[in-house]
Parts: C-alpha cells; structure tokens; sequence
C-alpha cells in the first residue's frame, strides 16, 4: 500500500506529515511512500531530500490523494480534500471530531476510515503516538520564547558592573504538557517560576521541574486527574473564587504569564480577568496558550498580539508548533509512524484496521461507512492508578445516607445519655434538699462547660493545660480559707498547712505555665 | 457567704477560670489566658478573705506568701525536662489538702452538733452553715466530706508514686504486691464499708480507716501502672485533684470550688481519653496496669540491625532535601533538645525542608515533647502532629528517631499478635533512610521489640542523644 502526504492547505501551516526518516522507517514496513512537490519545503525538508528517501513527488494534490491508500496530514482536512477520500482509504489526522460532525459526515458517506490523532487514548502504551503531547510540549517551549522575544529584560537575575539586574518572575497556569514544558523552559532560563494547576497532584512534576508549586488556601476533595485520563475537570465556583484571588494577588509581581488551561470540548475557562491584566506592570507579557478555544484571557485576540493601554503585550498565536515546523515535523511524523506500526501488526505494508485494540479504536472516528465517535471508555485505566482510589469512591447519594445515618445515631445517643440524665437528676432531686440541688446543679453546668472548653484546646498545649489546671486546682485554699477561722487548734494546725500547700501550687504552677508558653514561637 | 460581694467576686472568677482553659487553643491566646488564671485566683482568694467568717487572715495571707515563695524558686529552677515530675508532685500538694480539708470539715461538725441551739446562734462562716443544716443535709454532708477525702488521699498517694517513677526514684517498671487487684478491690470494699459506717455513727475511726484504704490504692494503683502509660496515669491525677475539689466544695456549700473542681475534672477526663486514644486502649486497661488482651505468639523479628556512624548519617542528611525528626522520651532523658535545634537550624539554613513529627504519647506528659522543642526555639509551625505528617513518610529523604520506640513500631500495623498492635503509630519506614539513635540494643519502655530497627532503610546511630547529636554538629557546619 502506498501512504501519501500532501501539502498543507491551510494558510500559514508550515508543518508536514511525514518527514525523510519517517518515510524510511515506513518503508520498512512495507509501505511505499509519496508526497506532494514542496510539501516538506516550509518544514526545511526539500524535494530532494525525500527523493533521496525513497520518495514519490507527485505533482498535484489531486494526483495525490488519488494514488495513495493511506493519506497522512497535520491539519484538519478541508472538504475539497475530504471530497477526494473514496471507499476504504485511511485518514491520519488531527480531526477535532468533536467539532467536526460535517467532516465526519462526508468521510462516513465516502466510505473513509478515519484516524483523528487527537482522539489517541492517555495510556502509557499510546504515548509513542500521543500527538498531542508532543505538540503541547513545543507550545509551552515556543510560548517562553514568544514571551521573551516580547520581554524587555533578561530571565536570569544578574549582578554587573553596570549594575543589578532582577530575574524576571514567570507564572505558568496550568501544568500540562505544555505547562510543564514552559517551566522547564523557564526555569532554565534563569527565571524564577511559579505554577498553578487545579490539580493538586500535579504539585511534585511542577517542583520536579524547578518550579515553585502555587497552592491556595483551599480545602477541598479534588477530583482525582486520573479519572478524567489525566485531564483537569470543572472546578467548583468556590475553588474559582479562592483561584481568581490567588492571581490577582500575584499578578502585580510576575512579568510573565503563560497560560495553558484547556478543558477537553469545552471553551477555554477564563484564568486571568481584565483587572489582573490591569494590575500588572507595564512591559509584562501574557502568552495565551488557549487562544484558540476562546483564551484563558478575555483580551486575547486569536492569532495576534496586541498592547493593552497599561502596557502589558498579550500573545494569541495558536500556531506555535508551526513556528518551530522543522522540530514539529519530526516529532509529528514520528507519532504518525507508530501509529501506522501499530496499524501494520504483519509490517507487511497491508493495514490491518483492528477495531478491538484500544488505541485504534479509541482514535478512530469513522470506519466501514459507520461513525465511531465518540469511543467506549478505554479498558485500561488512564494513568497508573494511585493507592489511594483502592479506597472505593462513595457516590454522593451513598455519602449522604452515611452522613444522615451517623447524624441519627449521634442524636440517638445523645437522646439516650440526655434521657438517662435527666432521670438520674429528676431521681436525686426527689431525695436530696434543695441546697443539694442548687450546688449540684452548679456542679453539673460546670462539667459540661469544662468538657466543651477543653475538647478545643490545641493538642501541642496539653502540657501547659495540665500545669494549668494544676494551679487552678488549688482552689482548694478557698475551703481552707473559710475554715481557718474555727476555735480549734487542731482545725487551724490542717487548715494552714493546706493553705501553705496550696499557696506553692498556685504560683508554681502559673508560673512554670508561663515560663513553657513564652517559649512558643513561630518561625 | 451571705456577703453578695464575695458570691459577685466569685461569679466573676469562674468565668476567667473557664477563658482561661478555653484561651488554651491557640499558642498566642495562650499567653493571655494564663493571665485570667492568676486574676481569677487572685480574685477569688480576696473575696474569701474579706468574706464573712474569715478569722486570722495575717496568718492566712503570711502562709500564701510562704508557699508562694517556695513554688516561684521551684517554678524558676525547674528543668524542662523535669515537667511530669513536677506537674505529678503539685497533684499530690492537693490531693493532702483536700484530705486536710475534709477532715476539717470533720471536726468542725462534730462541734457544731455538739453545741446547744443557743451557742449556735452566734457561730460564724463555715461552722454557720453547718448550724443551720438539717439532718438530710448533714447526712449528705456526710458522704461528700467522705469522697472529698476519699479521692484527696488517692490523688495523694498516686501522685507521689507517679513523681518517683517519672523522677526516676523509683523502678518505672509496673509492679504489684501478691494479689494484684484484689488487693485494690478489697481496699475499695473496705472503704464502702466505712462510708456506711461513718454514715450510721459519724465516728472518726471509720475515716481514718477510709483514708488508709485509700491513700494504699493510690499507691498500689500507680506502682502497677508501667511507664509508656505515665501520660494518662498524670492526667488522670489531674482529673482526680479537680473531682476532690469538687466534692469538697459541696461539703463547703462552696460553688467556685464546684466550678473550678469540676473544671479541672472534667479536663484531666479529656486529656486522660485523649491519650488512651492515641494509645488505642481502654482507660480500664490502662488503670489495671500492664498490657493485656495480646493472644498468641508475636512476630518473630529477623535480620541484624546495622551501625552507621556520625559521618554516615551527615553525608546522608547533607544529600537529603526533606528531613523528619522523631523525638521521644530518650530526647528529654539525654537533654538533647537544643542539639536538636541547632542541627535543625543548621539543616534549614541549607535550604533542606526539617520538619517534626509529633506522636500524641510522645514522652511522659501530654505535650511533652511540644515543651521541649519550643524551650529550645524550635519554631513551633514545623512541628507536625501525627495525622498532619504521617502521609508525608514516603515523600521524605531521612527520618530521624531519637530516642522514640513504642511510637514507630511497624509491629502495630503488621503483627496482630503484638501488645501494641491497633496503636497508631507514625510510619516514618516509609521515608528512603532511617536514622535511630538509641543508647543500645534494650527494648523500649514497653519491652517489646520493634522490627523498625532490622528494616533495610534502617541504620542504627548508638549513643547517648545529646552525645550523638553533637557529634553530628562538629560534621554538619
């Protein structure tokens, strides 16, 4: 079978779908390759290179799409292009299905299996072929170098002769791929980061990195990333609010914001509002990573930079990788060999479409006239499970019904321990004088007022609490007191000796209490 | 007590007393409660003494001043690491009171009531309420003068026993006189034979009798109780000095003695259930004294346990980026807090991140070891509780135990068999490396062996605490 590449319509793409070694590596598996005249050029792979490989140039895209079985691009294909699949030919392609349903239709109604390289499940096994990836990662690596092409100072901090320099302050938002690489980008510079994701456990990659980890103050069950294939999920508003404010508090003090927050089929949630655009100081860069799904900020204008009033350059370009095309090529065209490995089990050069296997099914949006999207769950779980999922998660209604079943036995026992109580009082009342009761009840209040108090008291002051109550206890010199004024001789010898031993513990005890707590002190 | 200015005065102290349990929860309003403590007692010793009744108060206030002169020297003197025997040695100075008070109460009844109507009339203060008593009244005078006794000389006794095992005096290891609880019980039986006794005729015998039954249980109770459950044991003292307090406020007819002693009570119940808590067991396991309820035969331990010296663990320290230090009681037996803290500045000043774990029955008070780490200025938001760090272990490059056994036993968690097993602990063989320093191979307080020291990730640094942290500063600069 042959694959074929034509040469990237749409304006502006630089990148090309298969390069020279790629096209060697797919020789071996038996497949005998073509493309476009000049469609390597943009890329800075000539004609001749890919003659030298082992390549057909062929001369129109017509004659292209035409010869070939396999069809290997980057971009979304254009309806002039789909027009020419015809029965039983692969697509292999960035696809969006999900915003797509028009090009899903014609590639259905012309018979065309089609693999949409974003649909490629998170699965370590699939991480050869995550395009995805692949691209994201030289997103994040261009968007530092956009923002320092942008950024009137240098990254690293420096002292001169001519004078000191401070390192400029990057913050990444989202700690993705992208947002990974842009830390790794950043920090290697010189530049002091910070980065934010809303899932925590991304925390350790971030400070792996270099990075400084921005947690807020927040307490929250997040939902585990691993449930989502290692995607970020709607936050809740209240973690928004607490997000929102974090920003504007940092904004005055970073040079250089990256923003990288996508959310799969959703637009862009809005990370960095209008006022910490304005909060910022003049010369300040933002780079919208997310400009293409609506932008991380309202400001952003797609596929453009502007200047706001206050100074600050906002950068909306949604073509990174093809600004870096000769890299982004390889690494694309690489992930499209595997992809054709996998498709190739014999690597007779036939291609063997097996929809069991989860990664092709799961990337494969139309085959045999059918439409295949949205794909079963995969079967392998997303990212390695961690230990703490082997807890089972309780559903909400599960929770609740818990919740409501503790609440009705602590009111039980609480009804019960009250009842028996009251009883006990009501029984002591029948018998006991009133001058019992009026001191006991006393007695009673006193105990619940010490059992509600004590229960707050903080687990590293139990020491002070105990020399604490040991000085109190020698309230007993009041009883002492009251009865040293008796006729007795014998009365008055006890009477003062328990005054005399009370009178230690009084002031041993508060002092020693207040020599341990001026010893507490923070750092 | 008819004078509403002392009733006034005394409404107002109990509501400083409780701010100033309360003011507890946090280490900076701390600071201000105890203040609410001394106005409060200050407050109320003033009231009694101008109150109604009040004979001799030159001699009163001269013997205040006495006392109070003592507790400051002692309270200036005292080492840190000296608090559970002196916290334990107060106890008994009010255990003794509340007996000295109770038997005053004693006498001062068998007066009245030996007095015509006529001479009553002209009685004042306490021997005033007494006169005007009926005989119900009396009656449950009775048994409360009994209980205010009863737990005064229990508290006495107990507290004593429990200063010369913390202060070393005596052997900390649980010991009982042939007949164990039965001797106890027969103690606790003669004394409720007395209380009937003493009800029926309101003899004196029948109390002095009670008051050796229960000054004996005191001590037999706290000799049989062996030193890993000292927290509870001091707490509980606590709880038992606030209930004397109490029980002799209602034969007083006295409400801020009730207040405060069940103030005070109810606090040592607390802190007592808070720490069998922390030990996963049962306050009765804890009284009877000793372990029970393992069945079986535990976990036979296998491996050797490996030296390393000083330089050993400082090469190791200087490599790691997170360290967690464990101290036990062996850190305040060797004094090796402010070793400790230096070796922890030293340690932060090079970027590392050192931080404390906290067991809750760490040491021999609760609290114990909080005391000492911020005596040697060790700030106190690195010091971690237990629940707040135990998920960190395996994140962090070295643990450091010093002088801790019991509360880092594996064997709580793998072996079923183990007397300890059930009790949290902190899992610090989760971290990469393990340094224990400990004096020798012995067992801890509780005797049992601990896996811990035979683990792979394990390397054992003998020595004397302090010794061994010196050592480590003169490699660390």
């Amino acid at each position: 079978m042959k694959i074929g590449t034509p040469l990237e319509t749409y304006v502006g793409e630089a990148r090309v779908a298969m390069t020279p070694d790629s096209a060697r590596q797919l020789q071996k598996l038996g497949y005998d390759c073509a493309i476009e005249t000049g469609a390597g050029a943009a890329a800075g792979f000539s004609d001749a290179t890919y003659v030298e490989a082992g390549v057909e140039i062929i001369k129109t895209p017509a004659a292209l799409w035409k010869s070939v079985d396999v069809v290997a691009k980057v971009r979304q294909p254009s309806e002039v292009e789909l027009k020419r699949m015809t029965s039983g030919k692969t697509l292999i392609s960035f696809f969006n299905p999900a915003g797509n349903k028009d090009g899903m239709e014609l590639a259905k109604s012309k018979g065309a299996n089609v693999i949409a390289m974003e649909m490629v499940p998170r699965i370590s096994r699939a991480q050869k072929m995550d395009a995805l990836s692949s691209m994201a990662n030289i997103a994040g690596y261009r968007a530092v170098i956009e923002a320092g092409n942008n950024f009137g100072r240098f990254f690293t901090g420096q002292i001169t002769a001519a004078g000191k320099v401070p390192p400029a302050k990057v913050l990444v938002v989202g700690a993705g791929v992208a947002g990974l690489a842009a830390v790794g980008t950043s920090t290697s510079l010189g530049a002091i980061t910070l980065a934010f994701d809303v899932r925590p456990e991304v925390a350790e990659q971030v400070e792996s990195m270099g990075a400084e980890f921005v947690y807020l103050d927040f307490e929250e069950d997040q939902a585990d990333g691993a449930a989502t294939g290692g995607y970020a999920a709607v936050s809740s508003p209240e973690f928004r609010e607490a997000q929102l404010a974090k920003f504007l508090e940092l904004a005055p003090e970073v040079d250089i914001v990256i923003t990288t927050a996508l959310i799969p089929n959703r637009e862009a949630p809005e990370l960095w509002t209008e006022e910490m655009v304005a909060a910022m100081k003049p010369g300040s860069v933002i780079v919208d990573l997310a400009a293409e799904k609506g932008g991380n900020c309202k400001l952003t204008v797609m596929d453009e930079k502007i200047v706001t009033d206050n100074g600050v350059t906002i950068i909306g370009y949604t073509d990174f990788p093809s600004r870096m095309a000769s890299q982004a090529s390889t690494l694309y065209a690489t992930n499209i060999r595997h992809m054709v490995t996998d498709l190739t089990p014999e690597k007779d050069g036939q291609i063997n479409h097996d929809m069991e296997d989860d990664v092709i099914r799961g990337a494969t949006v139309t085959f045999d006239k059918e439409i295949t999207f949205p794909p079963p769950p995969p079967k392998i779980q997303a990212i390695a499970a961690k230990p703490k999922e082997v807890v089972p998660e309780l559903t909400p209604e599960e929770k609740r019904a818990a919740e409501v079943a503790a609440f009705k036995a602590a009111t039980k026992q609480q009804v019960t321990l009250l009842g028996v109580g009251a009883a006990l009082m009501l029984l002591v009342g029948l018998v006991a004088p009133v001058s019992f009761m009026q001191h006991f009840i006393v007695f009673v209040l006193a105990c619940f007022v010490g059992f509600q108090v004590i229960w707050g008291v903080a687990h590293s002051l139990h020491t002070p609490l105990m020399a604490v109550t040991n000085a109190i206890s020698s309230i007993i010199i009041l009883g002492a007191l009251m009865q040293i004024g008796s006729g007795s001789w014998l009365v008055i010898l006890l009477a003062s000796l328990s005054i005399f031993m009370a009178g230690i513990n009084i002031f041993g005890g508060f002092l020693v209490t207040r020599r341990m707590l001026a010893m507490f002190q923070k750092s | 007590m008819e004078f509403g200015f002392t009733i006034a005065a005394y409404v107002v102290a109990a509501v400083l007393f409780i701010l100033s349990l309360g003011g507890l929860s946090g280490q900076e309003s701390a600071k201000r409660a105890v203040w609410y403590g001394i106005v409060s007692m200050a407050l109320a010793v003033f009231a009694t003494l101008v109150g109604p009744g009040q004979g001799l108060w030159l001699l009163s206030l001269l013997l205040i001043a006495g006392g109070g002169s003592i507790g400051y020297v002692v309270a200036q003197r005292v080492q840190m690491t000296e608090m559970p025997q002196l916290v334990a040695a107060m106890h008994s100075l009010v255990g003794l009171a509340a007996v000295f008070v109770g038997f005053n109460a004693h006498i001062e009844m068998g007066n009245v009531l030996a007095m015509s109507h006529e001479a009553r009339e002209g009685l004042e203060g306490f021997a005033a309420l007494l006169a005007h008593k009926s005989s119900v009244e009396l009656s449950i005078l009775k048994v409360e003068v009994f209980l205010g006794i009863f737990i005064g000389a229990v508290t006495f006794t107990g507290s004593v026993v429990a200063y010369g095992k913390l202060a070393g005096k005596l052997g900390s290891v649980a010991t009982k006189l042939p007949g164990g609880h039965m001797l106890n019980a027969g103690a606790a039986g003669l004394s409720l034979l007395c209380l009937i006794w003493y009800f029926n005729t309101g003899g004196f015998l029948p109390l002095a009798l009670m008051t050796l039954a229960a000054l004996f249980i005191g001590y037999h109770l706290i000799m049989g109780i062996g030193g890993a459950d000292m927290p509870v044991v001091v707490s509980m003292l606590n709880s038992y000095s606030g209930w004397a307090a109490a029980a002799i406020g209602f034969s007083l007819g006295n409400d801020l003695l009730i207040v405060v002693g069940a103030l005070v009570g109810s606090s040592g119940a607390i802190l007592s259930y808070i720490m069998c808590k922390a030990m996963n067991r049962s306050f009765i396991s804890v009284i009877l004294g000793g372990f029970g309820g393992s069945t079986g035969p535990q976990m036979a331990v296998e491996g050797e346990q490996i030296a390393i010296d000083a330089d050993g663990v400082a090469t190791a320290l200087e490599e790691a980026d997170s360290i967690v230090i464990i101290p036990g009681y062996g850190m305040a037996v060797a004094q090796a807090q402010q070793n400790v803290a230096e070796l922890t500045r030293r340690l932060r000043a090079k970027g590392k991140t050192v931080r404390f774990a906290i067991h809750p029955v760490a040491g021999r008070l609760p609290g114990h070891m909080n005391v000492l780490l911020a005596e040697a200025k060790v700030p106190y938001d690195i010091v971690m509780e237990m629940d707040e760090i135990n998920d960190d272990f395996p994140d962090t490059d070295v643990a450091i135990v010093i002088g801790s056994n019991d509360i880092v036993n594996p064997a709580a968690q793998d072996d079923p068999n183990s007397p300890i097993a059930g009790m949290p602990v902190l899992e610090c063989w989760k971290a990469k490396q393990v340094f224990v320093s400990k004096r020798g191979q012995g067992t801890g307080y509780s005797g049992i062996e601990n896996p811990l020291f035979f683990k792979d990730n394990t390397r054992m640094f003998y020595g004397d605490a302090k010794a061994s942290v010196d050592t480590l500063l003169t490699v660390i600069i």
